[in-house]
């Protein structure tokens, strides 16, 4: 059987459409399973209706983005948290 | 050329065909999807109707296929904007199902193996409006389509009908699903172009 999904790189484009960073880069813990992982890893379907981005290691969705004509919708319930590295700051 | 048009008697013509606002004719049968395809065997599929009184009325595959069975042949309009005329399928139809249930539920939430759900008021599934849909061109439903079973509501937007329907949950209150929960319109009615929230 064909596979279906892409990698989570294919958010790339999408999520540079709302963030600075690259989040790609940025680490995600699955709500469902407690997996950690970067977000170029995830499991990607769509790009209709919509982005759907599953846990590599459950499966379960960790991560939505709607564009509809005038706005984006971000749906993050299926991560406890994204890690996204940034600049180090000066003191 | 007499009063009667040629069209009146053979096949609908797809050129007098009126398509809803914004949609476009397709030949084939995109596949669109949110998940991996779930594989049901058919001897643990079941479907089932939860009540908002707590009552469960569950059908096994050979009980579902012993019910009186439809053959609409209806169109298809997905909200990604590509519409499938006259395709034929066979299933049960919601009304059969829901002889016996007993519900003053105003609301429905379809939901799926895999984990998909989707919204809709129970009148859009009552009075010969939806089926649970097991043949697709009088083959076997492919899961790529839905099957073993998919819910068919062909007067809503196509995601309205669920693929690998598992059961359908009666309500007293409005839930929205997967995609209703994430910028797609709550009802859905591809004739008022309802795409997005606020169309
Ligand atoms: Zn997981």
């Amino acid at each position: 059987m064909s596979i279906d999904y892409l990698d989570g790189n294919a958010l790339a484009g999408p999520l540079g459409e709302l963030f600075a960073v690259d989040v790609t880069a940025a680490i995600g813990t699955c709500a469902g399973c407690g997996a950690a992982g970067p977000v170029a890893a995830l499991q990607v379907y769509g790009p209709e209706p919509g982005l759907v981005a599953r846990c590599p290691s459950c499966e379960e969705v960790v991560l939505r983005l709607v564009r509809t004509p005038d706005a984006a919708w971000l749906d993050l319930r299926g991560a406890v948290s994204l890690r996204i590295p940034m600049p180090e700051t000066r003191s | 050329m007499g009063i009667v048009s040629r069209g009146f008697f053979g096949r609908r013509r797809e050129e007098d065909v009126k398509l809803p606002p914004g949609q476009y004719l397709t030949h084939d049968f995109p596949v669109l999807s949110a998940g991996p395809t779930p594989r049901i065997g058919l001897d643990r599929w079941e479907f089932a109707i939860d009540t908002e009184l707590g009552e469960t009325h569950r059908w096994s595959w050979p009980e579902l296929l012993a019910l009186p069975s439809e053959t609409p042949t209806v169109d298809l309009h997905c909200v990604t904007k590509w519409s499938k005329l006259g395709t034929g399928w066979q299933g049960v139809s919601l009304d059969v199902l829901m002889e016996n249930v007993e519900t003053g539920a105003e609301y429905a939430l379809a939901y799926s193996y895999g984990g998909y759900t989707t919204n809709l008021p129970l009148e859009d599934l009552l009075d010969g409006k939806a089926w649970i849909a097991y043949k697709y061109d009088g083959d076997d439903l492919e899961p790529r389509h839905g099957g073993p079973a998919r819910l068919l509501v062909p007067h809503l937007y196509l995601w309205k009908s669920a693929k690998w329907v598992r059961g359908i949950r009666l309500m007293n209150e409005d839930w929205p699903g997967f995609w209703e929960t994430a910028g797609y319109h709550n009802y859905g009615d591809p004739w008022r172009e309802q795409r997005y929230q606020g169309d």
